[in-house]
């Protein structure tokens, strides 16, 4: 599988897809900046989030036990699943039981995580996305980009091609309110058809034993008012002690997320409709091991609002696909080498650890922090290329002896003056590719220093 | 005053008049300065790569070497970061937390312990200030865009106390030029993609003079530039605080 950096160089070679990608997520990093400066508690609302959920994740324990016995008494069924495999099976057990060939999802990274969709497919169990960016991935057979704006490497001009081919919209019709028209009139017959509803969760109450999800297309609610089973999965991570937490969250996370005061649905969901049921899935998946490591714990904050991706200046100009994980970008490149250390061990690195992600999150995760301290994880379990360790181990050396330092700085100097071109800018200088090196000076500083003080 | 002057391994070998600049700008505020020649790296280049234990010994006889300095000062926001923030995973010892406690940034010296209010430099030019990440964010030698809340501008005050000065607008104020240490290598096409377009922003506002407080931003933004063969004049700002002319 090939690396951050080499699908990266890939998706830069053509140059105007790359601005085009980075202007558009530059434009809803300048809404967050618009909408937050509006609010001039802005960072105590951060800081007061970052707290609630310190108290979550010391706790977590305990909320989650009073989580299920809440929501247990509202007469849901709670379901605990250690992993992704083992949420796939819930699921599909919930739906066999109640004979469901039909389903509805609206807004879940966490399914994306466990791969539901091709489980169920598998199951020969219809499954549609039901939100317009998740719909157009899914007929494209892709993953998401971005986590709030899933197709968000895809031009409006693709989305009319594609929708020609499977909704035989006009052919070179991309007027997007055409197209979202189209969309929504094939989605609305799966709404009526659906036997099930699946959505995500983006805030838990253990007081109360709700859940909240938060959408703008409103489809999480069209599928669990229709179908005669709902189904909500969520990460351990999610919950809030108590209701009156929540709206630190929804200012946030609107707000980071799209630049929205709030958005347009904020839904929540508590018991089943009569007749109907409804379930939660708690799925652990790797949490409770990040939550054990002390330097990685608080990436479990994270609420999912995407603005860490929309700031990267390396996500904006490499697209979400060049992360090969289901959560892309900043946050992405810290939860992923948890899941695996060997297969994400290029994430780390993709970053300049330029803190814009940590500065911008809405729940101050330190994420380029924890970029650097992964690397150093990553060194330590023998996972760096032996084509990096091997010369900074020799830099490191040189740096331990000023003498050597000194000699070695006079020959790369002389060498880099008097060598042919050829021999300094070739395929073994990455450096060179594009760029040229610095001008040799006459002498270095401390050659300099010496004579003057000398003279 | 007895100050040490840090001057980090790249700028001793490839840039000696940013060093000289700061030697003579510090002595010409009334520092005392002297300059450990035994210095060699911060140790940075092996810590981002995940070798921090490696550079163990660098870290250590840095600090030796600045011991019976009162402050330590270097042209490089990114240097001094990390001396600050990363020297945590050795011994602290008497030295170690002496060097971490006081080692400061040029410019971050100039404002913050010198507090200086007026220069003897003029620079009649449109400058364009490269706002680098680990000065601006680890730092906070100015306000990062993102953060909802007053820092003070200390690169920006410098700069307004140099004549001439006309500090150009970006479109983006601190957007990250993409060096990134041996990210610039490993991450090749993004890095200069990235520098490319910190370089568009800055000629599409008519910068005459592109500056920053880290010259390793400048080597990278410099050699794109060169490659392209355009672009604006690069100059470190120890230089245009010290009165050097273009």
């Amino acid at each position: 599988m090939s690396t951050h950096s080499e699908k990266a160089a890939a998706f830069i070679k053509d140059e105007a897809r790359t601005n085009w990608h980075d202007g558009a997520l530059w434009h809803v990093r300048e809404k967050r900046d618009a909408a937050a400066s509006l609010l001039p508690e802005w960072e105590l609302l951060r800081n007061t989030a970052s707290h609630i959920k310190d108290n979550v994740l010391a706790n977590l324990d305990d909320y989650l036990i009073q989580f299920e016995a809440e929501a247990k008494k509202n007469g849901v069924v709670v379901h605990w699943a250690k992993d992704g495999k083992e949420h796939n099976q819930i699921v599909g057990q919930i739906l066999q039981r109640s004979n469901a060939k039909k389903v509805v999802k609206s807004k879940s990274m966490l399914t994306e995580e466990c791969k539901l969709n091709d489980f169920l497919e598998e199951n020969d169990i219809e499954i549609i996305d039901t939100d317009l960016g998740e719909r157009i991935i899914q007929m494209r057979k892709e993953e998401p980009s971005h986590v709030v704006l899933p197709a968000i490497h895809i031009k409006k001009e693709e989305v009319g091609e594609l929708f020609h081919k499977e909704l035989g919209t006009e052919e070179g019709n991309s007027d997007p309110t055409y197209l979202t028209k189209a969309a929504r009139t094939h989605l609305r017959q799966r709404f009526f058809e659906a036997d099930a509803a699946i959505t995500g969760v983006n805030f838990g109450i253990a007081e109360t034993g709700g859940v909240v999800v938060c959408t703008n297309e409103g489809n999480a609610d069209m599928g669990c008012h229709s179908a005669a089973v709902q189904i909500h999965s969520m990460g351990i991570e999610k919950l809030l002690p108590k209701a009156e937490h929540l709206g630190v969250f929804t200012r946030l996370l609107a707000r980071s997320a799209t630049g929205q005061p709030t958005t347009i649905y904020t839904s929540h969901f508590q018991k089943p409709q009569k007749g109907k049921e409804m379930h939660i899935v708690i799925v652990d998946n790797g949490r409770s091991e990040q939550l054990g490591k002390e330097d990685f714990r608080n990436s479990l904050k994270c609420i999912r609002c995407g603005a860490c991706m929309n700031t990267c200046p390396i996500y904006r100009r490499s697209g979400g696909h060049s992360y090969h994980a289901t959560i892309p970008g900043p946050i992405g490149a810290i939860l992923s080498p948890n899941r695996d250390l060997k297969k994400y061990s290029d994430l780390p690195f993709a970053s300049t650890l330029c803190g814009s992600c940590s500065d911008v999150c809405p729940v101050k995760i330190d994420i380029h922090e924890q970029l650097y301290k992964w690397r150093q994880e990553i060194y330590k379990h023998h996972e760096l290329p032996k084509s990096k360790s091997i010369p900074l181990r020799i830099t490191g050396k040189i740096f331990e002896n000023p003498s050597i330092f000194n000699s070695v700085g006079k020959i790369a100097r002389s060498s880099l003056k008097h060598l042919p071109r050829f021999m300094v800018y070739n395929n073994l200088n990455g450096w060179g590719k594009q760029r040229e090196l610095p001008e040799v000076p006459e002498y270095s500083f401390k050659e300099w220093y010496k004579k003057q003080k000398d003279e | 005053m007895r100050v040490g002057l840090f001057i980090p391994c790249y700028i001793d070998q490839f840039f000696p008049e940013v060093g000289i600049a700061t030697l003579q700008l510090l002595e010409k505020q009334g520092c005392e300065v002297v300059f450990p020649e035994k210095q060699t790296c911060c140790g940075q280049p092996m810590a981002n790569t995940g070798m921090e234990q490696e550079g163990k010994k660098i870290y250590a006889d840095l600090a030796e070497l600045f011991s019976d300095c009162k402050y330590i000062v270097g042209p490089s926001p990114s240097c001094v970061n990390h001396i600050r923030e990363h020297y945590d995973i050795i011994e602290q010892t008497e030295a170690i937390r002496h060097l971490r406690k006081n080692a400061y940034d040029l410019v971050e010296f100039l404002v913050d312990v010198l507090k200086i209010d007026h220069l003897d430099a003029s620079f009649p030019y449109k400058v364009g200030l490269h706002r680098s990440c680990h000065g601006l964010r680890g730092m906070h030698l100015s306000k990062p865009s993102e953060l909802m809340c007053d820092i003070p501008l200390k690169w920006e005050k410098v700069l307004g106390l140099v004549e001439g000065v006309e500090l150009a607008k970006l479109n983006r104020s601190d957007e990250c030029c993409g060096f990134g240490g041996t990210f610039a290598v490993a991450e090749e096409a993004v890095s200069v993609k990235m520098g490319k377009d910190r370089l568009a922003d800055h000629l599409a506002n008519g910068v005459e003079v592109l500056t920053s407080g880290d010259m390793s931003c400048l080597m990278h933004l410099q050699g794109i530039a060169g490659r392209q063969k355009s672009g604006p004049r690069i100059v470190h700002l120890a230089n245009i605080l010290n009165g050097d002319k273009l």
